[in-house]
């Protein structure tokens, strides 16, 4: 579904990324780990049109798409979440999830004005959309609050199910537990195997909490210092020697 | 502890003589064809002196007077209070507007012509306001030229009029139209900005249409401006005492009544108050739709905004192209009232006021923008006798709620959406 190649990305002097080349298949959990400064979300973000990658190809479902902005990237189906939690903090949780769907709502503003029947039906299947995910995420009961009010782990959660909302082909995420206590983890490992297998999104992600890594993903790949190091399943990267001394072992 | 806030206090006394003196002390005075130099009497003197005491006192003992006044019960306990059901609440607000605007309907048929006019410039402002708030207080796009928008409506109506004898009500939808190609025009260049960035090159906008129109003399008229501009007709009866154009009837000889200035005048904020009901349903209705939603996605986030496929150039421009037809509108409105327009109604000064209005009444609410610009175009008439301190009183004004509202008089309040439960 996703295939990179030879991805270069060149700031001034710096060569941040340098030839990672990685691919994601339907129905597939794939992380990318590496130490801090690896490079990692730099992948990411050239690969979701933030930045343009000086080199290498990015095709996804056929299309070549490194280079298009980013909001178009996202409509062919490729969506992200940020390291940083980036939320509309002062919007409603539930205008989050509404705010996400403006491309399955009738974009027409005179129809919206005078509320024709078909965009009332098309307003009414977004709100159960957002409804359905909220529920899904357990913040069904707090969708008229401020999303900026939320704890942390629920904020978090937020930002999934917004993604979700647009019926991605493939969720990109970038440190997903980060700041989340080991309960909270483990539920963001339930909910990310159960996009896979419910819902047929393929999911690249981005982690340093190597349990879940090691847990839930099909396949893994390693960059260091903006090189590929290794790639492969749970187990043969567990074994891997360069990624025990470049990483794993450090710890 | 004591000693800080003696050498804080007497500092501050200082300064407030520093200050003070120069301006109030020393009097410019005509010798003939010179000027010179005169002090100020005594009294003055004492009276800056006992400023800088009071000044001098406040600050020594300033911690023991705020925490006194911090004693003072807060106003409402609202916390305290069951807040109402939703439906209710909604029900009962809508109940109120509705019967504010009938009431609206019925009031200048009661009152004096002046009040009448007086209230069509607020209905003026109130479109104005609301306009700008889709761009400040939704799409958090600050814009200092927003007034030339309203200049661009006006002159439409007075240029069309004046050169292809156009009536008010073809004119606009015209003004509106043209104002918001102005906005469209305006975006593109700024696509890339914010905040303050943005807010120059606005101002900038705003100030190129005021000198275009200076100076532009051969079309625009130049300073001397534009007259002559038709009132309003409705359905071809004309206000005035005689008619004007042929095929038109006049009201009071249709209707045989006694001919009254009133009338006009009456008629004109019928019109303004119309539209600017129009105005705010339509930005309301703006507001809970996709479009709005997306304005407000921008204002919070941006880089999250075009990550779940939003395009930026769409929303900015969307909100730059509406909040300026409302402006058109409004400036259209300004243009038949007045009758006459000259650059000079449309400096900066007015895109300051309509933001003031929009930051005093609560970015994003319209209720409190509404609000605020009765407030801010009612008192300084009311004042008259100060007129002199009207900035200052309007300056301070804007420090004490920056202190204690910074939200502005009603702060927004996001619509409650109820879900179904799924099964």
């Amino acid at each position: 579904m996703l295939e990179v190649q030879n991805l270069s990305m060149r700031f001034g002097g710096l060569l941040a990324v340098d030839q990672v080349s990685l691919d994601v298949q339907e129905h597939e959990i794939v992380s990318v780990i590496g130490p801090n400064g690896a490079g990692k979300t730099t992948v990411f973000n050239c690969l979701s049109g933030f930045y343009k990658p000086t080199g290498g190809t990015i095709v996804f479902k056929g299309q070549e798409v490194q280079g298009k902005p980013d909001y178009k990237i996202s409509r062919l189906g490729m969506v992200r979440t940020f390291q940083h939690v980036r939320l509309f903090n002062q919007m409603s949780v539930v205008e989050n999830l509404l705010v996400a769907q403006h491309r399955h709502l009738n974009t027409n503003l005179l129809s919206g004005l005078i509320k024709t029947p078909n965009y009332r039906e098309r307003e009414q299947k977004s709100l159960d959309r957002a409804a359905y995910w909220l529920d899904r995420v357990g913040l069904l009961d707090l969708a008229n609050r401020d999303a900026g009010n939320l704890a942390y782990g629920q904020q978090r959660r937020l930002e999934i199910a917004r993604c979700m909302v647009t019926e991605p082909k493939l969720l990109m995420l970038d440190e997903p537990a980060a700041g989340l206590n080991p309960a909270e983890t483990k539920d963001l490992n339930q909910l990310i195997v159960s996009l896979k297998e419910d819902y047929h999104v393929s999911v690249l992600l981005i982690e340093h909490d190597m349990s879940l890594v090691m847990d839930i993903s099909d396949r893994i790949t390693v960059i260091n210092q903006g090189r590929p190091l290794a790639k492969g399943t749970p187990g043969e990267i567990r074994q891997n020697d360069d990624v025990i001394k470049a990483y794993l072992g450090e710890a | 502890m004591t000693a800080r806030n003696f050498k804080h206090a007497l500092f501050c006394a200082v300064i407030t003589m520093v200050v003070a003196y120069p301006i109030l002390g020393l009097n410019l005075v005509a010798r003939g064809t010179r000027v010179g130099l005169e002090g100020a009497d005594t009294s003055t003197l004492v009276a800056i002196f006992v400023a800088a005491m009071v000044v001098f006192s406040f600050q020594l003992y300033r911690d023991t007077i705020m925490a006194a006044l911090g004693k003072i019960p807060k106003l409402p306990p609202l916390a305290g209070r069951e807040p109402m059901p939703q439906a209710k609440r909604v029900k009962m607000e809508s109940w109120v507007l509705t019967g504010i605007i009938v009431l609206a309907l019925f009031w200048p048929f009661f009152v004096s012509r002046g009040s009448v006019d007086l209230a069509t410039l607020v209905l003026i402002y109130i479109m104005l306001a609301l306009g700008l708030n889709v761009v400040v207080g939704l799409a958090g796009l600050l814009d200092l030229g927003y007034v030339a928008f309203y200049a661009v409506g006006a002159y439409t109506f007075a240029l069309l009029s004046q050169y292809m004898g156009i009536s008010f009500w073809m004119a606009l939808p015209l003004g509106a139209l043209f104002a918001a190609l102005f906005g469209l025009v305006l975006g593109f260049p700024v696509l890339r900005l914010r905040g303050d960035y943005l807010a120059i090159v606005t101002l900038g906008f705003g100030e190129i249409i005021r000198i275009l129109l200076n100076n532009w003399t051969a079309v625009t008229g130049g300073p001397n401006g534009i007259g002559g501009i038709p009132e309003p007709t409705l359905f071809g009866m004309e206000f005035g005492r005689r008619v004007k154009e042929e095929g038109n009837t006049s009201f009071h000889e249709t209707f045989g009544i006694a001919y009254s200035g009133e009338h006009k005048v009456i008629f004109l904020y019928l019109i303004a108050l119309v539209l600017a009901v129009i105005t705010a349903l339509v930005i309301r209705r703006l507001m809970r739709m996709p479009v709005g939603r997306a304005w407000e996605a921008l204002r919070e986030d941006e880089i999250a905004a075009r990550s779940l496929g939003l395009s930026r150039t769409a929303v900015k421009l969307s909100a730059f192209t509406i909040g300026a037809f409302f402006a058109g509108f409004a400036g259209t409105v300004f243009a038949s009232k007045q009758g006459f327009i000259s650059p000079e109604s449309f400096v900066f000064l007015e895109s300051a006021i309509i933001l003031a209005i929009v930051v005093l009444g609560g970015m994003g609410s319209q209720l409190g923008v509404v609000l605020a610009a009765i407030a801010v175009t009612i008192l300084p008439e009311l004042a008259r006798e100060f007129s002199d301190y009207r900035m200052l009183v309007f300056g301070a004004a804007m420090v004490l709620m920056m202190v204690w509202r910074p939200q502005g008089l009603m702060p927004m309040r996001r619509t409650h959406i109820e879900l179904k439960r799924q099964e």
